[in-house]
């Protein structure tokens, strides 16, 4: 790793955030919404451990940030999923579109 | 003449985007789940090639066991795992395209600007024991309270799964209907 440099690193994990991203514009049905959500997420854990390795590798803060963010992306994935299969239950479908009671 | 580990980094992360691409872009559910998988997979390779082995672990069992596992189960609990999802209309893929490729130019070269000057530090990741003894260590620089607020989270995230998945029986339907 002497060999790259920490710019492309960060690199690569923008580019990752923004196919997340796009996932967000383009998706219409619940699921791959969540998981463009976990790529973005991803990005972010990439970007931490970088700066955590590059700029300061005897601190451990970087390592904490991302484990906990990755605790707090599962429990956020187990809600997610609970709702998919209740608003299925509820609408038959798990399309954004299709669930529209709660707009004003 | 590149030296292995750059080539290997190269080749990781052209492989995650990749694979990342296809699985926002692949048009039935259930292969973008696989493609996202292996997204992951290749992540935890990049914490690999950090010396992050921790973090490449908890990357694989929490992730790649876990969240893919979960959403390959929704995919099939819900209808239309084997169906196409329906085709976008090409004005919203292109505008989306477009404001994509132009948020990332912007972000690149802020980067490029800031010229990030570092050359990779000679010095050792931190290893396993201390980053355990660290995580439930309480005094000045430990991790104990978030360590356990997060237990607390998934705790209370596990009975909120079940308050909203759990089935509504049918009186009490017929009663909100009327």
């Amino acid at each position: 790793m002497h060999h790259v440099p920490l710019l492309h690193v960060l690199i690569v994990s923008t580019a990752l955030f923004f196919i997340g991203m796009y996932g967000m514009f383009t998706r219409r049905n619940l699921i791959t919404l969540l998981m463009s959500l976990e790529l973005m997420l991803n990005s972010v854990n990439i970007n931490l451990a970088a700066f955590q390795r590059y700029l300061y590798p005897q601190q451990t803060d970087g390592i904490f940030l991302s484990l906990f963010i990755i605790i707090i992306a599962a429990a956020e994935a187990a809600i997610a999923i609970a709702i998919i299969i209740h608003l299925y239950r509820t609408y038959h479908s798990v399309d954004v579109e299709d669930a529209t009671e709660l707009k004003y | 003449m590149m030296p292995a580990s750059a080539i290997a980094f190269y080749v990781l992360s052209a492989f995650l985007l990749i694979t990342a691409l296809l699985s926002v872009t692949g048009r039935q559910i259930f292969r973008s789940a696989i493609w996202l998988l292996f997204s992951l997979l290749s992540v935890a390779a990049i914490y690999f090639w950090l010396d992050l082995n921790l973090l490449a672990a908890v990357q694989i069992v929490v992730y790649v066991g876990g969240i893919v596992v979960l959403i390959i189960f929704s995919v099939f609990l819900t209808k239309g795992s084997g169906q196409e999802l329906p085709a976008l209309r090409k004005q919203r893929r292109f505008l989306s395209f477009c404001a994509i490729v132009g948020s990332f130019a912007f972000t690149s070269w802020c980067l490029y600007r800031y010229g990030f000057q570092i050359t990779a530090p000679n010095a050792e990741a931190v290893d396993v024991k201390t980053l355990g003894k660290k995580m439930l260590s309480v005094e000045a620089g430990g991790y104990a309270l978030p360590f356990e607020m997060a237990s607390i989270l998934l705790l209370a995230a596990m009975v909120a799964c079940i308050a909203i998945a759990m089935k509504i029986p049918a009186s009490k339907t017929n009663q909100k209907n009327n």
